[in-house]
C-alpha cells in the first residue's frame, strides 16, 4: 500500500498542482471544447428536433477531442528533462504512476466536462430529462474508460518524436467501444421518455472495457516506460 | 545451414521456406482451378459468388495473422528475443495486406449481392476498425530509435489491440441492432451450414491455401528482415573499419 496509492495520489498531485500554477492544459481544452461547440452550432443547424439526436454525440466528440489535447501533454512534463527515469527508479511500483496518471488526467476532463457540458446544454436550450444521477454515471464510466486507454497509449505514444500525430491514431481505433456504447447510452438516458433499463447493457459493456483496460493498463505500463 | 559463418548465409533462404514454396505452388493452381471451374456457380448471385472463397480466405487469414502477432507480442515481453519481435512484426504487415483484401472484396461481393457497397454491420465495421488498429501497430513500429524500444511499445500495443477486437464487435453488433434490425441475414456467411458440398470443400481448401500462403508470406518477411539486419551490421562493421583506417 505504501508503495502503491501512495505514490500514485503524490504524482496526481504533482500533476495537478503544477496545472493549477499554469492552468495551460485546462484551459486550452476549454477553449477548445467551447469552439467544439460553436463549430457544432455551425455545421448542424440545431433545430429543437436536431438537438436531442446531436447532444449525446457532441458530449462525447467535446470529451475525446478535449481529452485528447491534454493526454498529449500528459507525459510532456517528464519527458522534457528525463524524470521520467526518476519516476522508474523511484520506489514505487511502476504501476502506481500509472494509477497516478489516471486521476490526474481524470480530474482534468473532469474540469472540462463540468464547464462545457452545461455550457452545451446552455447554448442549445436542452434540458435533462428525468434523473441526473445516471447521466453523471455514464460520463464518469466512459470518461474513465477512455482515460484507461488514453493514458496508456499516451505513454506510449510520447516516447516518439511525433507523439502528437501518433496518439490520435493509436487511440481512436481503440476508444470506437467507448464511443459506440456511451453515445448510445446517453442518447436513452437523455431522450425524453427515458427508460433507463435499455441503457444498462450498454453501461455494462463500459464497465468491462474499463475493467479491461484498467488491468491492461496496471499490467502493460511497466514494459511501457522501461528504459 | 553447413557454411554457418559466412556472411552469405541468409542469402541461402533455408530449407522449411523451400518446402513451402513448392508446395505452395501447385496447391495455388489447384485452388484457382476449383474456385473459377470445379465448383458450381451459385443460383442466384452469379459468379460473383466466386469472391467468396478469396474474401472469407482472406478474413480468416487476417485474423489468424493478429493472433499470431497477440502470442509473439506476450512471447517478447516474456522473454526478450528478437526474432519474436520480427515475427510479430512480419505478421502484423501481412495481416494489414489480408485486411485490405478483405476490405477490397467486401464491397465488390456486397454490391451483387445485397445492393450496397458498404453497411455498417458488425463484421464489417470490426474488419474495419482492425485495419486501423493494426496499422496504428506498424506505426509504432516505424517510429525512431532502437529497436528494443519500438519492440517493447509495439509488444504492448500488439496485445491490447486484439484484446480490444471482441469489445469493439460486441459494440458494433447492439449498436447496430439496436437502430435496425438484421437484415442481412440471407449471405452464405451467416447460414454456415447452408452450403452446396462441392462449395464448402472448395471453400475449405481455398481457406487452407491462404494458409499456406500467409506462413510463406511469414517464412519470407523473416527472410527479409534477417537479411536487413545483416546488412546493417555489415554496413556498421564497414564504416568502423573506415574509421580505423582514416585514424591510422
Amino acid at each position: 500500500m505504501r508503495y502503491f496509492i501512495t505514490p500514485a495520489l503524490l504524482i496526481a498531485l504533482k500533476d495537478l498542482y503544477s496545472e493549477w500554477r499554469t492552468r495551460q492544459v485546462v484551459v486550452t481544452m476549454l477553449i477548445f471544447s467551447a469552439l467544439v461547440i460553436v463549430t457544432f452550432s455551425f455545421a448542424f443547424d440545431p433545430t429543437r428536433q436536431a438537438v436531442e439526436a446531436l447532444i449525446p454525440g457532441m458530449i462525447w466528440v467535446i470529451t475525446v477531442f478535449a481529452g485528447i489535447l491534454g493526454l498529449n501533454r500528459s507525459f510532456l512534463s517528464e519527458q522534457k528533462q528525463d524524470q521520467l527515469h526518476g519516476m522508474i527508479v523511484a520506489p514505487a511500483d511502476p504501476a502506481s504512476i500509472y494509477l497516478g496518471k489516471v486521476i490526474a488526467n481524470y480530474v482534468f476532463v473532469f474540469v472540462v466536462q463540468a464547464i462545457s457540458i452545461p455550457l452545451l446544454l446552455i447554448l442549445f436550450d436542452f434540458q435533462v430529462p428525468g434523473d441526473y444521477g445516471w447521466f453523471l454515471l455514464i460520463l464518469f464510466l466512459g470518461t474513465f474508460g477512455f482515460i484507461c486507454v488514453g493514458t496508456l497509449l499516451s505513454a506510449v505514444s510520447i516516447q516518439s518524436k511525433s507523439s502528437e500525430m501518433l496518439l490520435p491514431v493509436l487511440l481512436f481505433p481503440l476508444v470506437t467501444p467507448i464511443v459506440i456504447a456511451a453515445v448510445e447510452a446517453t442518447r436513452i438516458v437523455l431522450a425524453q421518455d427515458a427508460s433507463i433499463s435499455e441503457a444498462f447493457s450498454w453501461m455494462q459493456l463500459i464497465v468491462v472495457y474499463d475493467l479491461v483496460f484498467f488491468v491492461a493498463g496496471f499490467l502493460l505500463f511497466e514494459y511501457v516506460l522501461e528504459v | 545451414m553447413d557454411n554457418k559463418n559466412s556472411i552469405f548465409r541468409f542469402l541461402i533462404p533455408s530449407k522449411g521456406y523451400n518446402i513451402l514454396f513448392y508446395l505452395a505452388i501447385p496447391i495455388v493452381i489447384m485452388a484457382l482451378y476449383l474456385t473459377f471451374i470445379w465448383s458450381p456457380v451459385e443460383r442466384t448471385m452469379g459468379e460473383v459468388q466466386k469472391i467468396f472463397y478469396f474474401h472469407v480466405g482472406s478474413a480468416w487469414n487476417a485474423f489468424f495473422a493478429f493472433f499470431v502477432v497477440l502470442v509473439f507480442s506476450i512471447l517478447y515481453l516474456v522473454k526478450r528475443k528478437r526474432i519474436y519481435d520480427i515475427i510479430a512484426g512480419v505478421s502484423a504487415e501481412i495481416g494489414v495486406v489480408f485486411t485490405a483484401i478483405v476490405l477490397a472484396t467486401g464491397p465488390i461481393w456486397a454490391h451483387s449481392a445485397w445492393n450496397t457497397w458498404w453497411t455498417w454491420e458488425p463484421r464489417l465495421t470490426t474488419t474495419l476498425i482492425l485495419f486501423f488498429i493494426y496499422i496504428a501497430y506498424i506505426m509504432i513500429r516505424n517510429m525512431e530509435g532502437e529497436w528494443q524500444k519500438k519492440a517493447r511499445l509495439a509488444s504492448v500495443f500488439g496485445i491490447i489491440g486484439f484484446i480490444n477486437v471482441p469489445i469493439v464487435f460486441m459494440a458494433v453488433r447492439w449498436w447496430e441492432t439496436n437502430l435496425h434490425p438484421v437484415v442481412l441475414g440471407d449471405g452464405n456467411e451467416q447460414s454456415g451450414g447452408g452450403l452446396e458440398p462441392s462449395m464448402l470443400f472448395t471453400l475449405l481448401f481455398t481457406v487452407a491455401t491462404m494458409t499456406l500462403v500467409y506462413f510463406l508470406f511469414l517464412r519470407k518477411g523473416i527472410y527479409i528482415e534477417q537479411l536487413r539486419l545483416e546488412t546493417s551490421k555489415l554496413k556498421a562493421k564497414w564504416q568502423e573499419k573506415e574509421i580505423n583506417r582514416e585514424a591510422s
